[in-house]
């Protein structure tokens, strides 16, 4: 154990400090949360959860989530695939131009988007589905996909490209069968970043349903509210959220980094 | 070497087209609404830049702009050498390499109502871990809802707290690029770890710590859910950030011209720093 390994063991127990509360508290009943400071749950129970697996409103809240999130982790890579490969293989009149503007979307706050989403996703007549929520994602994931695949994409020699055609391989089968399986780890990284950034937004995913596609979020916001402050449950509700991402991140734990050294994100 | 090809314009439209729709509508609803005055009904007053006046004059806004460049200020100070520092002392291979990157992202993985939820019981003063810590066992008056220096320091722990990974991530990629060979002849040339660090690792980390920045700057900027659910801008207005000011005006107020300028003004401040930032610290790759 060499003496610079605090720093990080220091970071993660800081890290970490908020999680466990929030793990502890979704194991407590709210009685006990509400008498007084305790470190463990004293009277262990499961009955937050169990509330939330049983309640039609809870459960579908984080199925809606991950369906619309999976639909627009699709989609964004989907679309970025063929636009990144155009940008990392072709000059053409204002690429750099367009390039920018597909970035500074990144950049727009989601609060100024927030009310002419709902005007325009009404008017088309798909407000509160899942797809609403996942196109409105899109403005800010598939920039970011255009740019990290488009990093992946540089590191492939325009050779490769040219032996296939030379072979006779038509365009789309080039992509299909040689092309996106050799930039499999850039796929990877940037449907995680996808995912990653579609979870976490809550404003956009909330102005866009009311009932049929509600976030998690919403239902959590709306117990706080509604059913006096039941700490217990929202702790649980909270705990639960952070599994997906979890799960997601441990597959792609040996691609990060390396997408990371891309220079991207 | 990239060749010329009018005809795969086809390929870019395919990615810029969902991105246009969501982007270019609701950004023309966004111009219509700041040069009209409504009362409601689909009837609209030409209003002409009476709005854009209004909100540059107005001291609210600026109070606002002024708190969101602080924080913004405040968090790049903090976790951008913080963030390096941690990257640095990380293990370069071995069992604990995934272990810390896992453990670290998972921040970042939390949707961001649940990580204001979730400092918010943290901080309770009474029965929270950090709030019962510092008000019973330090004995030091904590309570982020009634004193606004305490609000502060809770929303700039809790952002250091959320994001300083995504610093440490980049930082660490571009640590881990450096072969060993610079290593070694540094360590033959007899350098100190200043001059590592300063000469070799700096110049390495150089890439990916502008887009760290950047990033960093552009997030915390349109920072809206996580003080939201946290403070509630409160107490009083004392952490009414830019965007939460912004959400008061358009669904609370209903006051959608002035909004939508503020909006607009607020966008194009946003671009404007990124693209200082981004020339600046591009700059002598240029040279």
């Amino acid at each position: 154990m060499q003496k610079r390994s605090i720093v990080p063991v220091v970071y993660i127990l800081f890290l970490m400090l908020p999680i466990y509360w929030l793990v502890a508290m979704s194991f407590k009943t709210t009685n006990e949360i509400l008498s007084g400071f305790s470190l463990f749950p004293q009277t262990f129970t499961l009955e937050n959860y169990a509330t939330i697996f049983t309640d039609p409103t809870w459960y579908w809240g984080y199925i809606n989530s991950i369906l619309y999130v999976s639909i627009n982790t699709v989609i964004s890579v989907a679309v970025a695939l063929p636009a990144a490969y155009a940008f990392s293989r072709y000059r053409f009149l204002g690429d750099k131009q367009l390039f920018f503007w597909l970035l500074t979307n990144r950049m727009a706050p989601a609060a100024v988007f927030a009310l002419p989403f709902f005007q325009l996703y009404s008017a088309v007549g798909i407000f509160d589905t899942h797809l609403a929520v996942a196109l409105a994602h899109c403005l800010f994931n598939i920039p970011l996909a255009v740019w990290i695949l488009e990093g992946f994409m540089g590191g492939i020699p325009k050779e490769l490209d040219e032996t296939a055609f030379v072979d006779g391989y038509s365009f789309p089968r080039f992509f299909g069968t040689i092309f996106i399986p050799s930039i499999k780890a850039g796929v990877g990284v940037a449907a995680f970043f996808c995912f990653m950034f579609s979870w976490v937004e809550l404003l956009l995913a909330k102005t866009l349903t009311a009932v049929a596609a509600n976030p998690i979020a919403a239902t959590m916001t709306k117990t706080a509210s509604s059913a006096g402050y039941e700490l217990g449950l929202l702790a649980a509700a909270g705990t639960l959220t952070i599994i997906p991402g979890a799960i997601v991140i441990w597959f792609v734990r040996n691609y990060i980094a390396k997408g990371f050294a891309m220079g991207r994100v | 070497m990239k060749t010329e090809n009018p005809k795969r314009l086809v390929l870019c439209a395919a990615g810029a087209d969902p991105v246009a729709f969501n982007a270019l509508i609701p950004m023309m609803t966004v111009v219509n609404y700041s040069v009209q005055e409504t009362f409601g009904d689909n009837v609209f007053f030409w209003q002409g830049l009476d709005w854009f006046e209004q909100i540059l004059r107005s001291e609210r806004f600026h109070a606002a702009l002024g708190r969101q460049f602080l924080f913004t200020f405040l968090i790049l100070i903090i976790e951008v050498p913080l963030g390096i520092a941690i990257a640095l002392s990380m293990p370069r291979k071995g069992f604990w390499v995934p272990v810390c990157l896992v453990t670290m992202a998972l921040p970042m993985l939390i949707p961001w109502n649940v990580v204001g939820a979730m400092w918010n019981i943290f901080t309770l003063p009474d029965i929270g871990l950090l709030g019962y810590f510092l008000n019973h066992v330090l004995g030091v008056s904590y309570d982020m809802t009634q004193n606004p220096f305490a609000a502060w320091v809770t929303i700039i722990t809790m952002d250091v707290w959320h994001w300083t990974s995504l610093v440490v991530l980049l930082a660490y990629a571009g640590l881990v690029s450096i072969p060993d060979a610079y290593y070694q002849a540094a360590k033959i040339d007899g350098a100190s770890n200043w001059a590592v660090f300063r000469f070799i690792q700096l110049p390495k980390m150089k890439t990916v710590l502008t887009i760290a920045i950047l990033l960093r700057f552009m997030d915390s900027f349109n920072i809206y859910t996580e003080p939201f659910v946290l403070t509630g801008g409160g107490p009083g207005n004392s952490t009414t950030l830019l965007s939460i000011d912004l959400v008061k005006i358009a669904l609370g107020q209903f006051d959608l011209g002035p909004a939508a300028a503020m909006s607009l003004i607020y966008f194009a401040i946003t671009l404007l720093v990124s693209w200082l930032f981004y020339t600046l610290m591009t700059k002598d790759d240029l040279n």
